[in-house]
């Protein structure tokens, strides 16, 4: 099942920026696997954005890191991942080293450690820059550098600073320069908000935003928090346990939830009268399902407040649940287990 | 490097070297009970004669005024005389300390390259039988007794084999001056040399290895691999240096131990070192000797590890900018 | 109504620990270097408390009749020759062990009681008790050990009490600068906070709170400190610091060389207790190696 990309104008455009099909990632300790992507499909159009949200351990960071395979050593990734009608998963090394940052770009957690410590952050942009243009000049680079600082909003002069000495948000400013330092077409930014306080979040969502609409890049946008998906996202995508529960315009997901997992995830407000929600604060109870051993049949069911009988033991996949909207729940409208 | 920090440190290690100039006096004031006897050991003494000797040497007084006497001497660089040798302490140390120092800092840059190039070897390929060989040779050699490992290389090279002279600095017969003493004493050093370098070795193989360990979890390595670049750049452009700095420290340390440490090698190499002065200086007791030499070894500490300080705040920026 | 009486909290405590106990004993016994590290050890051990079954004593003693010649290679005499005296070296290599292995353990002892008594007590009461004594500490690690502790035997006199002594007295300061490390961190946590809102003394707290904790860390840093004391050992007896009368292996080696076994090529006399040395110091090492990823939480993720 694939989700239709946004209308286009010529076929070119229609043909999609990154076309993910059936991506398994499996990480292998000890002789035992431990799936973390169980099949996932994706479709991105040029400039598109997408948002993909689900709680730590749902696999989403996994899933950024298979689609450029930056996946530790040892770990199986299976499937079709087509960037630009290229498949990453079978290039050969050169060739993806080639259009590692040129056609698609990482946009990491500002975390401390996210940046090598010991070198000036404007080197760090400096060597992609010159990873991949040969015979550019000194001085043509450290224009570059200036130039992709301050389009992120920060003053040139910083080039010369090192990590510890710029602040979360300056940080995550200087990734998101980084991640442009090559023109990418695509941006996948994981968790580029998560370690920042609510005013500096708002700020660094808004350069996002302006830059998308700058640029015309796509991006996808891997969060825990879905309320900063719903404005920078078109589309929005909800994992759990390795595989996408959800999938609509973000708004439509946004304000009228399908599956009672995303319900969960927006806060969304208890159904008046019903007793399942009653005694529960909001936010969900449990913990996200060991991977190695998942529940039987929907592997939310242990933790879902509306699960019925057939939960455990239907293999649910994603319906439609209204207009361009798929969910996996055997509640929506489009499941043949309606119960 | 900010004045502050510089100032600290150097601060600290003055303190210390206060600390540990008093400690000498008072620790040689609890073994040496007679120092008269013991410089004039096998001359029978008169009373008048041991009477004046007593009061030449400021014995007389009570402690705090002997405590002052040494400070001052110890400032004028007057340690003593050598019970043995009866040359001042201070000479015997001079002519010494040039041997020592050219068999320890040899053994210590070796040690050190070697150490840390094995350890990024094992770190890379974690698990690997390379690895798990590096590892165990490096705990093997940590495990090994430096002065042991110097008695089976002289048993088998130097006097089975014959390929290495058996102990000395020099052919005591050869007539060369200057820099043509350079191969003959290079073919004394040798032994010696290999004997400290494979005993030091595997320490720093350790650390480098789970310093790089660490460093290997970074999420700034998977920046850079995301960047487009090679795996072995990613190394050592942004692993290695980031893991070289605790062995860094490490190797300013280790410097400062050293002197002290190659005691037994240079007394089975009979290397004409500090070491080797340490070891007959036992056996005599030759105490102000003794004194001497500690104070010496304990000032090359404290001056290397200030310097293992203040290399560690230059070479790490955040230290260095904070 | 219960017929059975609830078990104490002792005996709750104890059927815990013990349990935490075995579950770490079925992670070691997985560990291959660990298991090897164990292995040599109990031989050693072994080797060391059999020793009058094994060799008889009398042969430590100087000897030199026409039976016992002297510098006999291992093909003429006995497993492993004999020394400059005549005497077997095998005997002296057994009963060498039993001082190796006792000073060994026994300095290490010394110095990680006096390391974690100094290291709890400055960690737990930090301010100025604790400044002055990690003061202390620190001057401690600046002086170079083995000069100190050949001065402090040249002063003492060479006997086995007085090198345990020396050993433990300069190794004190590494394990009581870990443990005050752990210490700190600990004294912030929860339980801590709770059992002295429940009147806990201070004596409570660090016995029995804060020691079980340590604990483990102590373990593993004891296991590790044994080499460097066993090295030491081997060091100071080398160069004539050690008991002439109860001669470790260190010693072995000091009379190999100061016998001429090198010149004379004898190896034998050199070659086993310096390669006791390296077994059991490996060992213990290995040991130590294992003990530290199986206790160390943090390091226990990254073996997965």
């Amino acid at each position: 099942m694939t989700v239709e990309p946004a209308p286009a104008e010529s076929a070119a455009e229609r043909a999609p920026l990154l076309s993910v099909r059936d991506l398994h990632v499996t990480y292998r300790t000890r002789g035992r696997g431990i799936p973390a992507v169980r099949g996932v499909d994706i479709d991105l159009a040029v400039g598109e954005t997408l948002g993909l949200a689900g709680e730590s351990g749902c696999g989403k960071t996994s899933f950024a890191g298979a689609l450029l395979r930056l996946l530790p050593p040892g770990t199986e990734v299976t499937g079709e991942v087509l960037l630009d009608g290229e498949d990453v998963l079978t290039m050969k090394p050169g060739r993806l080293r080639a259009v590692r940052w040129t056609h698609a770009a990482i946009v990491f957690q500002g975390a401390l450690h996210s940046l090598n410590p010991v070198q000036r952050v404007g080197s760090q942009i400096a060597e992609a820059i010159r990873l991949h243009s040969k015979g550019m000049s000194r001085a043509a680079v450290s224009a570059r550098v200036g130039e992709l600082l301050e389009l992120v909003g920060l003053p040139a002069r910083r080039a010369g600073d090192y990590p510890h000495q710029l602040s979360g948000g300056q940080r995550q400013r200087v990734l998101i320069g980084l991640a442009l330092a090559c023109d990418p077409r695509l941006l996948i930014a994981d968790e580029p908000t998560t370690a920042l306080d609510v005013m500096v979040q708002a700020q660094v969502l808004r350069l996002l935003d302006d830059l998308q609409a700058r640029f015309g890049v796509g991006i996808i946008f891997i969060t825990h928090d879905l309320s900063t998906l719903a404005d920078v996202c078109r589309r929005l995508a909800v994992m759990y346990a390795g595989r996408i529960v959800e999938q609509g315009p973000s708004h439509d997901v946004f304000e009228a939830p399908a599956h009672p997992y995303t319900r969960a995830l927006t806060g969304a407000f208890p159904v008046i009268g019903d007793p399942a929600f009653r005694m529960q604060p909001a936010g969900l109870p449990g913990d996200p399902p060991d991977p190695r051993e998942l529940p039987t049949g929907c592997p939310f069911h242990p933790r879902c407040p509306v699960a019925v009988e057939v939960c455990p033991s239907t293999p649910v996949e994603l319906w439609p649940a209204g207009a361009d909207r798929l969910a996996a729940c055997v509640h929506v409208s489009g499941s043949p287990v309606r119960p | 490097m900010t004045t502050r920090y510089l100032t600290a440190k150097v601060a600290g290690s003055l303190a210390t070297l206060l600390f540990i100039v008093c400690f000498n006096f008072f620790l040689f004031r609890i073994v040496d009970s007679d120092p008269v006897a013991n410089l004039f050991r096998g001359r029978n003494l008169t009373q008048s004669q041991r009477a004046e000797l007593t009061k030449q040497f400021g014995l007389d007084k009570s402690t705090g005024g002997q405590f002052v006497d040494y400070l001052k001497q110890t400032a004028q660089l007057n340690l003593g005389r050598s019970y043995t040798s009866n040359q001042p302490v201070w000479s015997e140390i001079k002519d010494k300390a040039g041997p020592t120092i050219a068999l320890v800092g040899i053994s210590a840059v070796l040690s050190a390259v070697f150490g840390v190039l094995l350890g990024i070897a094992a770190a890379w390929r974690r698990r690997t039988k390379t690895d798990y060989s590096v590892t165990g040779f490096s705990m093997a050699t940590f495990s090994l007794p430096d002065f042991w490992l110097g008695m089976i290389l002289l048993t088998i090279f130097a006097v089975g084999l014959g390929l290495f002279p058996t102990g000395g600095i020099e052919d005591p017969s050869s007539t060369a001056t200057g820099l043509a003493k350079l191969p003959d004493q290079a073919q004394h050093i040798f032994l010696p040399a290999l004997t400290l370098t494979v005993a030091y070795l595997g320490e720093y193989t350790l650390v480098m290895r789970s310093s790089l360990l660490e460093t290997m979890r970074e999420d700034y390595l998977v920046l850079a691999r995301a960047k487009g670049l090679r795996d072995v750049l990613v190394r050592n452009r942004h692993a290695v240096p980031n893991a070289l700095l605790p062995v860094v420290a490490l190797l300013a340390i280790n410097l400062g131990f050293v002197l002290a440490g190659a005691i037994a090698v240079e007394a089975i190499f009979s290397w004409p070192g500090l070491g080797l002065a340490t070891y007959e200086a036992i056996k005599g007791p030759d105490l102000p000797m003794l004194q001497g030499l500690f104070l010496v070894f304990s000032l090359s500490m404290i001056v290397f590890n200030l310097i293992a300080d203040l290399l560690y705040g230059y070479l790490d920026p955040r230290v260095r900018t904070a | 109504m219960n017929a059975v009486a609830a078990p104490s909290p002792r005996r709750i405590t104890w059927l815990r620990r013990r349990r935490a106990v075995a579950a770490a004993w079925r992670e070691y016994r997985h560990h291959l270097p660990g298991m090897v590290g164990l292995g040599i050890l109990v031989i050693a051990v072994a080797m060391a408390l059999a020793a009058p079954l094994l060799a008889d004593p009398d042969g430590l003693k100087a000897v030199n009749t026409t039976d016992n010649p002297a510098w006999a290679s291992p093909s003429e005499f006995g497993p492993l020759g004999t020394d400059n005296f005549g005497r077997s070296v095998m005997t002296q290599f057994i009963w060498g062990s039993r001082i190796s292995l006792l000073v060994g353990l026994a300095a290490t002892v010394l110095a990680v009681v006096i390391g974690s008594v100094v290291g709890i007590v400055a960690g737990f009461f930090g301010g100025r008790v604790g400044g002055v004594l990690m003061r202390i500490t620190e001057w401690f690690l600046v002086i170079p050990f083995l000069p100190l502790a050949i001065v402090l035997a040249a002063i003492l006199g060479p006997s086995v009490e007085n090198i345990i002594l020396v050993i433990g007295i300069t190794t004190w300061p590494q394990p009581a600068r870990l443990i005050r490390a752990q210490v700190l961190t600990l004294r912030e946590r929860d339980y801590v906070d709770r059992s002295r809102a429940l009147g806990a003394s201070n004596w409570h707290l660090m016995t029995r709170h804060i020691l079980p904790n340590v604990s483990p860390l102590i373990l593993a840093n004891t296991t590790l400190t044994v080499p460097i004391v066993i090295l030491t050992e081997a060091t100071l007896s080398f160069l004539g610091l050690g008991d002439p009368a109860n001669a470790s292996w260190g010693k072995m080696l000091d009379n190999a060389f100061e016998f001429g076994a090198v010149t004379l090529e004898a190896w034998w006399y050199f070659v086993p207790p310096g390669l006791g040395i390296l077994l059991v110091a490996l060992a213990f090492t290995l040991c130590g190696t294992a003990l530290e990823e199986i206790l160390d939480p943090r390091l226990r993720d990254r073996r997965a």
